[in-house]
């Protein structure tokens, strides 16, 4: 095949013309990867950590997450309580949506609602709301049926919609992903936020452009945005290497130091807020699954102990998670509210001699056998930690059976019922904890370790049904405790209560691990959340 | 004549003439059977002969953990001579245990795969008609899949259907079953071969004259003119239901990693190649493929001592 | 003739029934769908409720029917793991898996077939004991075996070729491809060789038995008396006459390798159906194993006809009896 001399050069022409416009482009492009899509562009449509923070890019919430997760205004610019079961919000002026319709407060009432409505998946963030009304365009007023001090908090997940556009476009309601709904808002969105929606290719790819017009002035240097979902882990680190993408995150500990020997390539290591541990049940007479008949050994706090104390967390970090991981001794992770560093310590390791003694204290001289359930597939290593800790507890007469599986299976035989508040069939676990929607303790208190009770809605995550309760009190002291240095005091009491009863076994904070081009510039919150507007590329 | 007396004189023939002519002729014959004699040796003989436990947790310790082999590294541990993988267990001994567990599931799907193949074969050959047509449309079926798959799918099947808390106490069957399953037909096919040319000779009519039952003339009379065959057949699925073990294990849905086997011991080390633990997948890796070679070997072998046409 | 091609439409359309079946009893009876679907905290009664939409207190055989109807359609609902449509996410997934083990065949026939040959005119030269050898070795090491020794060799070791993934590729239409850009040619050479392996040794030792039949017959001795060239004699009649077998093998192994791309996609972290298959068999995503197996029951029927009408076709021989050939391994 021959070209013409004319036919070459006007194909060199375009082939510079290309590789022009991608250099101008290239420079704020910003182009990124996870494992899974988007679900939906309806903020409303999951409460799911990655759903959220990506459509926070173009919905704003009335607050919003600082660099160190600090609460600060969005679209509210003043908020707080007239008494304790009264919130007001006022809100920021001069606010446009990216169509150019002012913002005001029929928005926000409409969104509170919407996302309260049907097809909503967040209708947990309203337990306490009773109602919510317009005071005048730039005010609204929420009552709530008990005192809830951290509504402000909640509610920064919450993306506003404008009203106009929902009733236009027919998407007054959310819809309801799990009836396999979809109408306008999950294909389109429009709102206040830094970036604007320019095309959606569900599983296929998703573009923002900035918005112009944003009330704040912009740390990010971006004009348009291109997050591509890539399923597979290894793909998308081959991809990052290549430049075909500029970051992605959820990267496999084992492709870690492969890619931080990459001098094109920097990787952001942090604590993620989850705090992974281990629990017993702690309600039971009988254990479901021992050979201890008639009793039950975890509800001796002598044994508890004994197990706490046997497991040499430091030599999981260095084997099992490559040193990946921040050992804890907490129920909450450092940089959430109510984190206490005083109190942060592990108990000494016990030598397996005097764990057996302890053991034999509590009637066990012969040690004892019990099921473990554990995930393969949830949390970072969790199959290689529940092996490491089977064979320390080897070591003190504990005979662990290891049941690792995915998730699934794993959560359906050990979460508690949600119909009764019955307690499922584990006796011993892994699992993992992150207090996302509140940043706060309380949430730690409120599902892990206060007594179960399915009417109230406390303990719900409290699998083991580890009960006290002087701590019951304190928690719900706690949640309606509107001074800060009171709170924390009993905050504190509440964290040396559960400690001293070794009511679980933390475990540690996995790191979340984060990789880009080097040319890139962004934040890594402890939540796994990935705002764009921090995102600058050189 | 009684099947055993066939058997015997079978092996009487055998052993006196040809066959044991044709191994002590062939080198790599008699190399292929001392290697397997070796590995079955050693896999049996592992509580015995391994140096650890490597599945008794009691006996673990991190911080014998990702101990390179000895002759690789003056990190290498002598107790571990393998090396050891990241929760401290020795590769040696594992390999010795995971080899015990993979034997035991190819010997024991090729018996379910020989058992069932042989009943409906001889079957299916004998009385004919519907019945016939019904078992060899599902071997024609079945054939039109390769064996993984169907070994893949009965798995699947098995263990979404009980439940997830016996999973690992009954793995081992459930494979063996499955692997059993997706191995008759060939002996099926061969043995109602057999059966549709024995069945018309007179000796076989003259039985049924005398009112022997239908039972007892297969037993009798067929089932031996088929020993050959099918014992090749046997011994070349062994290596195939090795395999098919191993590659169920390694992609996560054949034996749970508190009861490896070889393939299961490959799976876990893979997941550390890339960060530079190659001794972990590797040492197991060599054992499976010098296990399935010789087998492979001394079923060629096999096949063409008893089946003249072929060689 | 006619009543050939017919019965085999009707067992070709039997089989895809009884695969239908299986995928059926998988996707009801396996796993309950509903826990899949809600959340943790969906109450009794919603669940019921959900029950009753998506029809499942029907009687098995219309749910059954309402199930081959809709695969029929290509419609397999939703992933209970990314609540996309299953039937997208498997075609997204299907040109990975389908150049894959074009790429395997290649290999497979344009190694396979002259190794074949040459074993089978020199069967005592050394370098053809060597073969042979290797090709033993070839079919005792299990495919996953193969695949992490060569990427332990190439990649990690030698760092010459990646280890995982599809490299660059590029999006024609729906269809992404590997074969025009070099990372993504790059990325396909360790995966496509493991694949292939296996069926290159099976493809080696037909056509080198078939010469060996052949170039006894007295055909290639009165061509050789006719004074006609080895070259001519080698190719053009003995290898020509070794055809048949190996277009039957070569078509029955596409099935067999799109199987197996199962194990080679897991090992590579190849972006395919196979692996999509064994991801949803970890995470219980049952309405995607459902569809798979009804995919791959697809293929292996148009295969397995195609073959049998291509076989009619080629060798008169099979008219009269309408045997059936025997499945190969």
């Amino acid at each position: 095949m021959t070209f013409s001399l004319r036919q070459s050069l006007a194909m060199m022409a375009l082939a510079f013309a290309c590789v022009a416009s991608a250099t101008t482009v290239d420079a704020k492009t910003f182009r990124w990867a996870n494992s899974g899509d988007v679900s939906s562009m309806d903020p409303y449509a999951r409460q799911e950590t990655f759903l959220l923070t990506f459509t926070a890019n173009i919905y704003e919430g009335l607050t919003r997450r600082d660099k160190d997760l600090k609460l600060e205004p969005a679209l509210a610019v003043k908020w707080g309580q007239t008494d304790p079961t009264h919130w007001y919000f006022d809100l920021r002026p001069n606010v446009k949506f990216s169509d150019g319709t002012p913002f005001t407060a029929d928005d926000v009432v409409f969104s509170i609602n919407r996302a309260n409505g049907p097809g909503s998946n967040l209708n947990g963030n309203f337990s306490t709301m009773k109602s919510i009304k317009k005071v005048n365009d730039l005010r609204v007023e929420v009552e709530t049926i008990v005192p809830d001090p951290l509504l402000a908090d909640k509610w920064s997940s919450i993306g506003i919609m404008s009203k106009a556009w929902c009733e236009k476009n027919n998407a007054v309601h959310a819809a309801d992903m799990i009836k396999n709904e979809e109408n306008y808002a999950t294909r389109n969105a429009m709102g206040t936020g830094p970036f604007v929606l320019k095309e959606r290719r569900a599983g296929e790819k998703t573009v923002l452009v900035a918005n112009p017009n944003w009330w704040d002035k912009p740390v990010h240097n971006l004009t348009e945005v291109i997050f591509t979902p890539v399923p597979n882990a290894a793909t998308r680190v081959a991809a990052l290497k290549a430049g075909d993408i500029d970051m992605t995150y959820e990267v496999p500990p084992a492709d870690t130091e492969n890619l931080k020997r990459d001098p094109n390539i920097k990787v952001l290591e942090g604590p993620e807020t989850r705090v992974v541990y281990l629990g017993f049940d702690e309600e039971r007479d009988e254990l479901v699954e021992s050979n201890i008949k008639g009793k039950n050994p975890f509800k001796d706090k002598r044994v508890r102990e004994a197990m706490y104390r046997s497991i040499d967390i430091e030599a999981i970090k260095r084997t099992v998670m490559r040193g990946q991981s921040f050992p804890t001794a907490l129920m909450v992770a450092r940089g959430i509210n109510g984190y206490t560093a005083d109190l942060d310590k592990r108990p000494s390791l016990l030598k397996p001699e005097e764990a057996k003694k302890m053991l034999a204290d509590a009637g066990y001289p012969d040690g004892f056998e019990v099921g473990m359930d554990c995930p393969n597939d949830r949390y970072v290593n969790d199959e290689k930690i529940c092996q490491a800790v089977v064979s320390m507890l080897a070591k003190i007469g504990v005979k662990v059976n290891l049941r690792a599986q995915t998730r699934n299976l794993f959560f359906a035989k050990i979460l508690r019922s949600t119909s009764d508040g019955k307690p499922n069939k584990t006796s011993f676990f892994m699992l993992g904890w992150s207090p996302a929607t509140t940043y706060d303790v309380h949430n730690v208190f409120e599902q892990l370790l206060q007594t179960p009770d399915i009417k109230r809605k406390k303990g719900l995550y409290n699998v083991g049904g580890y009960s006290n309760p002087k701590f019951d009190e304190l928690a719900d002291k706690i949640e309606v405790e509107t001074d800060k240095a009171k709170r924390d005091a009993m905050i504190h009491e509440a964290t040396k209560i559960y400690l001293d009863d070794y009511a679980y076994i933390p475990l540690h904070q996995q790191a979340l691990v984060w990789a880009m081009r080097k040319n890139v510039d962004l934040v890594q919150p402890a939540d796994n959340t990935f705002p764009l507007r921090f995102v600058n590329v050189k | 004549m009684s099947a055993r007396t066939a058997f015997a004189q079978w092996l009487h023939h055998a052993a006196d003439s040809d066959i044991w002519w044709s191994f002590k002729s062939s080198t790599t014959t008699v190399v292929a059977a001392a290697v397997t004699f070796l590995i079955i040796a050693m896999a049996f003989l592992a509580p015995v002969i391994a140096p650890h436990t490597p599945f008794d947790p009691g006996t673990l310790s991190l911080s014998d953990g990702l101990k390179p082999p000895v002759l690789i590294s003056s990190d290498g541990d002598w107790s571990f001579p393998l090396g050891t993988d990241d929760q401290g267990r020795d590769v040696l001994s594992s390999i010795m245990y995971g080899t015990r567990l993979s034997l035991i599931v190819g010997f024991a799907s090729v018996i379910v795969a020989m058992v069932l193949g042989i009943g409906l074969g001889l079957i299916s050959g004998y009385f004919g008609g519907t019945t016939d047509a019904v078992i060899m449309r599902i071997a024609d079926v079945q054939l039109t899949f390769p064996a993984i798959l169907v070994a893949l799918l009965i798995d699947g099947l098995v263990r979404g259907l009980i439940s997830s808390d016996r999973h690992d106490e009954i793995a081992t069957f459930v494979i063996i079953g499955a692997i059993g399953l997706s191995f008759w037909v060939q002996y099926a096919r061969t043995v109602r071969g057999s059966v549709l040319v024995e069945k018309n000779k007179e000796y076989v009519q003259a039985a049924r004259v005398i009112g022997l039952s239908p039972a007892v003339i297969m037993v009798r009379h067929v089932l031996p003119n088929v020993t050959g065959p099918v014992l090749v057949i046997a011994t070349i699925n062994l290596g195939l239901a090795i395999i098919t073990e191993a590659t169920l294990s390694f992609l996560g849905v054949g034996l749970p990693s508190t009861q490896p086997s070889l393939g299961t011991l490959i799976r876990l080390g893979n997941e550390l190649l890339q960060s530079g633990e190659w001794w972990i997948t590797v040492f197991p890796g060599i054992t499976l493929a010098l296990l399935v070679l010789a087998v492979n070997l001394l079923g060629d072998w096999l096949r063409d001592a008893l089946n003249p046409k072929l060689r | 003739m006619l009543a050939f091609i017919l019965r085999r439409l009707m067992q070709s359309v039997a089989v895809l029934l009884a695969v239908g079946l299986v995928s059926f009893s998988l996707f009801r009876y396996v796993g309950d769908p509903i826990n899949a679907m809600v959340g943790q905290d969906t109450p009794a009664v919603e669940r019921e409720a959900l029950r009753v939409k998506l029809g499942l207190n029907d009687p098995a055989p219309i749910q059954f029917v309402r199930f081959i109807a809709n695969a029929a359609h290509g419609q397999f609902g939703l992933s209970y793991r990314t609540a996309e449509p299953v039937s997208r996410m498997i075609l997204e997934r299907l040109p990975a898996t389908l150049e894959l083990s074009f790429c395997a065949a290649l290999f497979a026939l344009l190694v396979g077939i002259p190794m074949g040959v040459y074993t089978g005119l020199y069967p005592r030269h050394w370098t053809s004991r060597l073969l042979q050898a290797v090709s033993l070795i070839g079919v005792s090491l299990p495919t996953f075996l193969i695949g992490i020794l060569l990427i332990l060799f190439f990649s990690v070791i030698l760092r010459w070729l990646p280890s995982f993934g599809r490299g660059e590729t590029v999006t024609i239409g729906w269809w992404t491809t590997n074969f025009l850009r070099w990372k993504g040619l790059e990325a396909l050479i360790l995966p496509s060789i493991t694949l292939g392996l296996f069926q290159l040794t099976l493809l080696m030792r037909l056509v080198r038995s078939e010469m060996l039949e052949v170039m006894r017959t007295d055909y290639i001795k009165f061509a050789r008396a006719r004074g006609l060239t080895n070259r001519a004699i080698n190719f053009g009649h003995a290898l020509k006459n070794t055809l048949v077998p190996v277009i039957t093998v070569t078509g029955l192994q596409l099935g067999s390798l799109i199987a197996f791309a199962i194990v080679t996609e897991t090992v590579f972290a190849w972006p395919g159906v196979g692996q999509l298959f064994i991801q949803s068999v970890q995470f219980s995503d049952i309405p995607v194993m459902a569809a798979y197996l009804m995919l791959i029951g697809l293929f292996f029927v148009i295969i397995n006809l195609v073959v049998d009408l291509l076989y009619f076709v080629v060798d008169p021989r099979l008219r009269g009896q309408m045997g059936r050939r025997a499945g190969a391994h």
